[in-house]
């Protein structure tokens, strides 16, 4: 099953990036995430590794994951390495000058589950989907406020500048 | 000479039997495969979600990288409702990758399809050794002390700790070098209507010499109406189930290091029940919870 949900931000590419390359922010903004922590050395870029749970339904789901991709400010990708199937990448894209468009894929697989296998797959995208939506909201939430306060900042400096 | 010949036929068929139950019971630790558990996941997973709502909290408290004794609550009857969901939790929180064992009774085991089943989802006899070898092989362990005499009591006794004064799992614990982490769970002895252990009955029928049986539960369930045994197990009502896991009991350093199996006893079993209480006390009604 994969999911596609996307959302517009009031922020550049380089701004949404600068948020979503640091782990720590993911349990900020991230609807039913219950961990998302650093499972070896590198905290970030190619290679890195999370072991990642998030509730969908009775259960919490997750793993070990791997960042596979990894293009500053575009995209960013992972896989499972243990734990249940899945994949997931952030896509993010210029809109316009000031904005960005980003899409949040998700695919997850139920394997050898026969006829629940499939039923499952279906019946968990409702959740997965909704909290994907909310993701969005709050990525966006957050980083517009992150803009919004690196604007002041430059119009402090400007005003600071034209003083002296 | 018939009648010598009939007796003959008799005992060769009960060794074979005993035979064959004795090499059932004993279940090796490399019986777990996880693809067959990865592939068990999706059923449990809708039953658990849709049909039993359930909750499981707190699966943190369950430390990753060493063996511990998880202690449960057992209830349900015999259609122990709790223990796949724990077991789904568990495997979807910790991957199916990391081992986990579980203790049942020996006739469950037997069973020759549910019991093939149970062995791969990691499930072994009963017994001491059983667990000492997987908790030695670094693999959490999960006892249910109260067994058959906990799991049939009356479903108005549900949010009630009963072990019956069973101890075992402290000296288990204690040898093994392990924490104990309580597992508490409510909901399943409201899958059914339990009425009593029947434990006079079994007893005149001599059911615990013969079938390390205890008990012979008498309840309403479906589809039977009333069911007595319990032995072909019955539809669980969609109870809602809630668990909750205990931060772990490091037995040494918080009893010395020699242990009194009572007073830990003592401890285990009112740290559960307190957090049982708690949870029941957080059901309004029955089955919907």
């Amino acid at each position: 099953m994969r999911i596609n949900e996307s959302i517009r931000v009031a922020a550049p590419p380089e701004t949404v990036w600068h948020y979503l390359e640091d782990p720590e922010n993911y349990l900020h903004f991230m609807s039913g995430m219950t961990r998302w922590e650093v499972a070896g050395e590198k905290p970030n870029g190619l290679g890195a590794r999370y072991r990642v749970l998030l509730r969908v339904g009775a259960a919490e789901v997750g793993g070990l994951v791997e960042m596979v991709e990894w293009h500053e400010p575009f995209d960013i990708a992972w896989h499972s390495v243990t734990g249940v199937d899945q994949r997931g990448r952030w896509r993010i894209r210029a809109h316009g000058e000031t904005q960005s468009r980003v899409e949040f894929r998700f695919a997850y697989g139920v394997i050898g589950g026969g006829i629940a296998g499939l039923v499952t797959e279906v019946a968990a995208a409702l959740p997965v989907r909704r909290q994907m939506r909310r993701t969005l909201r709050q990525l966006k939430r957050q980083v517009e406020h992150e803009q919004r306060r690196l604007e002041a900042e430059l119009r402090r400096a400007s005003r600071a500048g034209s003083r002296s | 000479m018939y009648y010598v010949a009939t007796r003959e036929t008799g005992s060769a068929l009960a060794r074979f039997v005993k035979q064959r139950v004795s090499n059932r019971l004993d279940a090796k630790l490399e019986d777990r495969d996880p693809d067959y558990l990865r592939e068990a996941l999706p059923l449990l997973w809708l039953l658990s979600t849709f049909y039993f709502r359930a909750e499981v909290r707190d699966l943190g408290n369950v430390p990753a990288d060493r063996p511990v004794l998880l202690v449960g609550n057992h209830s349900g009857g015999n259609v122990i409702v709790d223990t796949f969901i724990f077991s789904l939790a568990f495997s979807t929180y910790f991957g199916v990758e990391r081992p986990f064992h579980q203790l049942a009774h020996n006739l469950a085991i037997a069973w020759p399809f549910a019991g093939e089943m149970l062995r791969k989802a990691g499930t072994l006899s009963a017994s001491h050794e059983h667990a000492e070898r997987a908790l030695a092989a670094g693999a959490p362990v999960l006892v249910y002390p109260g067994g058959d005499w906990e799991t049939h009591r009356p479903s108005w006794e549900g949010s009630k700790i009963d072990f019956a004064g069973r101890k075992g799992f402290i000296r288990l614990a204690l040898d093994a070098g392990v924490p104990i982490v309580p597992v508490v769970s409510i909901g399943g002895q409201e899958t059914a209507l339990f009425l009593s252990r029947g434990a006079g009955l079994a007893k005149a029928l001599r059911l615990d010499k013969l079938l390390r049986l205890k008990v012979l539960p008498i309840s309403l369930a479906l589809p039977w109406g009333l069911n007595v045994g319990d032995f072909a197990g019955h539809i669980p009502l969609p109870a809602k189930i809630t668990i909750e896991v205990l931060p772990p009991i490091d037995l040494e350093r918080e009893f010395g290091p020699d242990p009194d199996v009572d007073e830990v006893y003592a401890h285990v079993t009112a740290q559960m029940q307190e957090a049982l209480d708690g949870l029941a006390a957080e059901r309004r009604f029955p089955v919907i919870g």
